[in-house]
């Protein structure tokens, strides 16, 4: 299923600018693995080696933080929306 | 002479150029000041600090400034009080009051932050500072830049004690109010530190900001003639302090100047915004947010805390605990340091005695090792929590007999002259 994903300013280079882009899947993790094919060097911004979300990056789903649900393999529906958003803002803006 | 080494990202190890820069860009994570304690070991001796003025720069060389220090130069070495009749009260051998309720300029020990912060930024070419405050912090930015003869903007939610905003106010700079939480107005501050590029002391000056906490941890330990407590009580808002107290042991540790560290590090909240206490209770690394703080301690109601991932960890890794505590027990506890030491502290140092109180009396503290207990702010600056909780005085006329009933009236016999 596709899914909406809204990119935080400092992963849009990654995508070309864009601060929202589509990709699939099932559940959080695959929709990683599949901006990962379409942005590559994505994946490796939001999680560890071992693919464990990064500490300070926090995703939510319709508004709520995905740790406090199922973490990457929480399951995605229809019309859900996905923000990566890094847990200290900032940065150069 | 500088010892500080580079910015360095606490989660990935990356490196940054000592400037005003706060997150990875690689990982996200915060960045941290790296020193050289190599050559910091070569120059600074037990000995040279204590030759020093007493003031928090003694220690100048664990402090993240290339020149010497333009503001703040006064700040710190507030007393470590041995507090014997509140150890009487709580039945334990041996307990301090680190009190910086009486440091200067602003009465809390954001003067220690700040100080290191404003310092830093100037070196950097800030002319503007600017913060996110729950009223203390506010107070400190607002007072340190107008003596370094910089402009100012404070953000504070609006609905702050009326003390910590006319504290604020009176140094002439800007202060604006939020109509929100801490937790929204730090949101609108990074959005603004990125758009007009201030020194936010709390935001892009923070890797530099949170290094003055250390100073707090250092004092204590050479106020104890170079010994680490056995155990140390701390408040927790963003939860910097605490790891930063713990950071200066450490470092202490490493220049030789006392032993291994065994310090058991205990934090305490106020039950209406225990993010980081709860998170210590489960047993998990996961800080759930508090969307509603709800307390009388404002300045320690931050439910989104930067640093709980880390303050949480200190606890569990130093073998400490945490505790949280009610309103009731937050002015129970300000009286208690009051009536016992005459030690007048803000709400937050009742949250801090409340939760040392319940963690000796669940045996997490033992009553035969040494406690101290960290007052970071003034009561002064909270008296809206105490009202209606103590008594009024005694109106009468000025007339003699009226205070003769008076005394009758209480019950206590006095030795009157004939
Ligand atoms: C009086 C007082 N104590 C303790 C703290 C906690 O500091 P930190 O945010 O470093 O945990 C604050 C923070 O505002 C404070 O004002
Ligand atoms: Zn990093």
């Amino acid at each position: 299923m596709s899914i909406k994903v809204r990119i935080p300013t400092p992963l849009r280079k990654l995508t070309n600018g864009s601060d929202e882009v589509s990709a699939t899947g099932r559940n959080v993790g695959e929709i990683i693995e599949d901006l990962e094919k379409a942005y590559p060097g994505l994946k490796e911004r939001i999680c560890e080696g071992d693919g464990k979300l990064r500490r300070f990056v926090n995703i939510y789903l319709n508004d709520e933080d995905i740790r406090f649900k199922n973490n990457l393999e929480t399951e995605l529906k229809e019309n859900d929306e996905l923000s990566i958003i890094p847990a200290i803002a900032g940065g150069a803006a | 002479m500088s010892y500080m080494k580079a910015l360095k990202c606490r989660e990935c190890g990356k490196e940054y150029p000592k400037e005003a820069l706060h997150v990875c860009e690689l990982c996200f994570g915060p960045l941290e000041v790296a020193y050289e304690y190599e050559k910091i070991k070569g120059v600074l001796t037990r000995e040279v600090i204590e030759k020093r003025a007493p003031n928090m720069w003694r220690y100048k060389e664990l402090l993240p400034i290339d020149g010497e220090p333009t503001v703040g130069a006064q700040v710190g070495y507030t007393p470590l009080v041995k507090a014997d009749n509140l150890a009487k009260a709580l039945g334990v051998k041996e307990i301090y009051i680190k009190n910086d309720a009486v440091n200067y300029p602003t009465l809390s020990f954001k003067d220690r932050v700040v100080s290191v912060a404003l310092s830093r930024a100037r070196e950097l070419g800030f002319k503007i500072a600017a913060c996110a405050s729950t009223g203390n912090l506010a107070n400190s930015v607002a007072a340190n830049a107008a003596a370094a003869g910089m402009e100012s903007f404070v953000f504070i939610p609006s609905d702050l004690e009326q003390t910590k905003i006319v504290g604020t106010l009176v140094y002439g700079g800007t202060v604006v109010g939020i109509k929100g939480t801490y937790d929204e107005v730090n949101r609108l501050c990074s959005e603004i530190a990125g758009k007009y590029g201030w020194a936010f002391v709390n935001i892009n000056i923070r890797p530099y900001y949170a290094e003055g906490s250390k100073t707090f941890g250092y004092e204590i330990a050479e106020q104890l003639g170079w010994k680490l407590p056995q155990n140390i009580v701390v408040p927790m808002a963003g939860g910097s302090l605490i790891t930063k107290i713990h950071k200066a042991f450490k470092e202490l540790s490493i220049l030789g100047f006392v032993g291994p560290v065994t310090t058991k590090v205990f934090g305490a909240q106020a039950a209406g915004c225990s993010p980081i206490i709860n998170a210590v209770k489960e047993g998990t690394e996961l800080i759930r947010p508090v969307n509603k703080p709800n307390t009388i301690a404002k300045s320690l109601a931050i439910g989104n805390p930067a640093d709980g991932y880390y303050s949480a960890k200190v606890m569990r890794e130093s073998g400490g605990w945490g505790e949280n505590v009610t309103d009731e027990e937050i002015i129970d506890s300000m009286k208690l340091l009051a009536e016992t030491e005459g030690i007048f502290a803000e709400t937050a140092g009742g949250v801090t005695l409340g939760s040392a109180r319940k963690l000796i009396d669940s045996g997490r503290i033992s009553r035969d090792e040494s406690i101290v207990v960290c007052v970071t702010g003034n009561g002064l600056k909270t008296q809206e929590a105490l009202a209606g909780k103590i008594n009024p005085p005694t109106i009468i006329n000025a007339r003699l007999q009226e205070f003769d009933d008076l005394v009758k009236a209480g019950g206590k016999e006095y030795a009157v002259r004939a």
